[in-house]
């Protein structure tokens, strides 16, 4: 099941909610829902819980709720259920992503109807903490499973005090499928590094004008954070509370600008929205040779591109530097404990369960199709083994396995990320669809983001 | 002298569960969100009151004023398209001339009947430049495949979904107004000889007049409103529409994606006062060219 991160549209939950009350009088209405109160909360101690309140907390019967968006979670849960028999999980599907996001941010302000723990994804953590609205869950023993999981997801989890604010549960280290018979065809090696990967591109194009190596979606800006991520950029520092670096359009950005930009520019790659009927069937009609992707890649590309079955490979992504292999990450998520909770043992105890557990994480790798978080499993024969046909018995796990451990583990995300993705492409996302100048557009990106944080109390600090 | 009395006491008996759901459900949040559009709330710092900062500064916000500037546009140009369409089809099929009128009548309504999301989901398929059949329709007589989702063409595309959507709803309030015409009147008519032309002309139009101030009243706020559709084709097309394409979807923007609630609130109520503006200018006008013509 892949995490597309549709933030950079309004989407179909907050519509419909919205739609409701369409008319700019009636917004009015759906805004008090949004305004009122303070996202109340107990203040939680860095004090470590003791085992004997965990102990008789977990015995003490419970009913906690869950937000989350995927499909039969419900097998997992009942995993901790039975470890755990007083305590019941209500699972609740609030929407995929933003629109969760959404209600979620609703309840906290109208301080009651927010769930126990929720499903968050990795960029979206620190608009909660910002907002002091999760629960740090170091004195319930977290810290523990730090060397369980893949050190870059243990980087995106954690605050900038040290605190924990959520467990990994999936990931999407990103890698390029391509079309192998459509490379064979055309005598092109799988590309190593960018620049062979732009030659790649202007002589396939070239050998066949209906076919592009790549299409670099100009509403994706999920992709390019990922990209920016490989190329060792540090968009958004963070410290302290209210003090942010916003660097988007530093040397690195520009170089990534001034690439993709180019090849948009010069007509060799395709630069339409993805996830789109037409993105779909370009897909299956072999419009494009190569899907710059992440690790829940593989099996979305296999249930929505069938006529291409058995003709996909998997490879790395291209590098900057091939003698130093690095990656981004692109989607996953993670379990999180919203700070209102009143029981905040029972829905520590739950996120660590949930994700830590072998049997559970393992239940999502072989029933959600995850690509897991966790190191045991990414050396797990048995998961690293799989060989499917539609890949041409490539062994596709082991390959983002391998890509997992050059993921870089610093990078972070902005606070106010729907915002960044919004701006993102109504400059850099423009000028890519446009076939305008692409490193000017990072400026306005750069300069948008700027004037939104300080009318939004940040200090900011120049690029 | 009892009776009057127990009237007295019934009136507002009577009109309480209006006055009450009213107030709850319409002028309360109006009012807050009118004291909401006085602060000005910021991820770091809290909430501060800053008086009418939030109107000036929309005032002068390009975003905004280009917003109100399209669906200005929009409304001119799609609204008399849209009015004399469904005012053609309600004089057709009103005319008796029609074979299967039942039927026309139903098809033409039936778009209505489509919820916009879906509307704007199947012409965003038609419109597609790569696989949509317009495209594959020219590249197969070796024609260049119309851009429908380009700049210069999008309004007329977005006003093509809004006018399908739209015509059979406005035919339908303009048709049941011709019903109502006594059919002395067109008895008379024709005694003094006027043919069909002439009576749809004559007759038949000065009396669809307060219909179609309705009409073009709804377009007006619809026009104003526009959100739904541009919304959709932001996914396929997010290259042109941008997130303040339209005044309404601008004000949606500012609060769920920028977190600006207050100033959402604020550019919610210059719509609002728009809308009211323009509504009751073309009331006024049509009240003054009825005057001279009656």
């Amino acid at each position: 099941m892949p995490r597309i991160t549709s933030a950079s549209s309004p989407s179909s939950m907050s519509r419909r909610l919205f739609l409701a009350t369409t008319g700019a009088l009636s917004l009015g209405a759906a805004l008090t829902a949004c305004g009122g109160g303070d996202s109340g909360g107990s203040s939680a101690s860095t004090k470590p819980v003791g085992q004997a309140d965990i102990d008789k907390a977990m015995k003490t019967p419970t009913e906690l709720t869950f937000w989350t968006w995927v499909p039969n979670i419900a097998k997992e849960v009942a995993l901790f259920e039975k470890k755990y028999p007083a305590v019941k999980v209500k699972i609740v599907n609030a929407g995929q992503g933003t629109p969760q996001y959404t209600k979620l941010r609703t309840a906290l302000k109208a301080g009651s109807g927010a769930p126990d723990m929720v499903q968050i994804e990795y960029q979206a953590l620190p608009t909660f903490t910002i907002t002091n609205s999760l629960l740090d869950l170091r004195p319930y023993g977290a810290s523990a499973l730090k060397s369980m999981f893949v050190d870059w997801t243990w980087g995106q989890v954690s605050g900038s005090g040290g605190e924990i604010w959520a467990i990994p549960q999936d990931t999407g280290p990103m890698g390029m499928l391509y079309r192998h018979d459509i490379f064979e065809k055309h005598g092109i090696e799988v590309p190593g590094t960018w620049d062979e990967f732009a030659a790649a591109a202007r002589k396939l194009h070239k050998a066949d004008p209906d076919v592009y190596l790549t299409n670099l979606a100009a509403n994706q800006v999920a992709a390019w954070h990922g990209l920016l991520w490989q190329a060792g950029a540090k968009p958004y520092v963070t410290s302290g509370k209210s003090d942010i670096t916003i660097s988007v359009d530093d040397t690195v950005s520009q170089k990534l600008g001034a690439y993709w930009g180019g090849l948009a520019k010069e007509g060799v790659i395709g630069v339409e929205p993805d996830f789109t009927d037409s993105w779909y069937a370009a897909l299956n009609k072999g419009k494009y040779a190569a899907w710059i992707t992440a690790a829940w890649g593989p099996v979305f590309l296999s249930g929505s591109a069938k006529a291409t079955a058995g003709k996909w490979r998997a490879a790395p992504l291209p590098q900057w530097d091939a003698a130093k292999p690095s990656s981004g990450n692109w989607g996953g998520s993670t379990t999180a404990v919203v700070r209102s909770t009143k029981n905040p043992i029972a829905a520590a105890v739950f996120a660590q369960f949930l994700n830590s557990d072998p049997d559970s994480a393992r239940m999502f790798a072989t029933g959600q199709f995850f690509f897991p978080a966790t190191k045991a499993l990414l050396t797990d024969a048995s998961f690293t083994g799989d060989a499917p046909s539609f890949y041409g018995g490539q062994k596709v796990n082991q390959v983002f396995a391998d890509i997992s451990s050059t993921v870089n583990s610093s990078f972070q995300w902005p606070p106010f990320l729907d915002q960044a993705a919004t701006d993102w492409t109504e400059t850099v996302g423009k000028s890519l669809a446009d076939h305008t100048d692409t490193v000017r557009a990072l400026g306005s990106w750069q300069s948008r983001l700027t004037t939104y944080a300080k009318s939004q109390g940040f200090t900011v600090k120049g690029s | 002298m009892a009776g009057t009395r127990r009237q007295r006491a019934a009136g507002p008996l009577f009109v309480a569960p209006f006055l009450t759901l009213f107030l709850l459900l319409f002028l309360a949040p109006l009012g807050y969100a009118a004291y909401l559009s006085l602060f000005q709330s910021r991820l770091i710092g809290g909430t501060v009151f800053v008086g009418l900062d939030n109107y000036t500064q929309a005032l002068g916000d390009p975003q905004l004023l280009h917003g109100v500037g399209r669906v200005t546009l929009f409304f001119v140009i799609q609204v008399p398209v849209m009015l004399l369409l469904a005012l053609l089809f309600a004089l057709a099929l009103d005319s008796g001339l029609l074979r299967l009128a039942r039927v026309i009548r139903l098809g033409i309504f039936v778009p209505y009947a489509v919820p916009s999301v879906v509307a704007a989901l199947m012409w965003g398929y038609l419109y597609g430049p790569d696989f949509g059949p317009f495209a594959q329709l020219s590249r197969k007589l070796d024609l260049p495949a119309p851009h429908f989702l380009s700049g210069g063409w999008m309004l007329g595309s977005l006003a093509n979904i809004v006018t399908w959507e739209f015509v059979g709803y406005n035919m339908i309030i303009l048709y049941a107004a011709l019903r109502t015409i006594p059919q002395e009147l067109y008895e008379a008519a024709a005694v003094d000889g006027a043919g069909a032309w002439r009576i749809a002309w004559s007759v038949k139009l000065p009396a669809l007049r307060p219909a179609l101030l309705l009409t073009l009243l709804f377009s007006v706020i619809g026009s104003f409103q526009l959100f739904n559709e541009p919304n959709l084709l932001m996914k396929i097309a997010p290259d042109v529409i941008s997130s303040s394409y339209t005044a309404n979807l601008y004000a949606y923007s500012l609060a769920f994606t920028g977190q600006q609630v207050n100033y959402a609130a604020t550019v919610s109520f210059l719509i609002g006062l728009v809308i009211v503006v323009a509504s009751y200018a073309v009331l006024l006008t049509a009240n003054r060219s009825g005057r001279r013509t009656t």
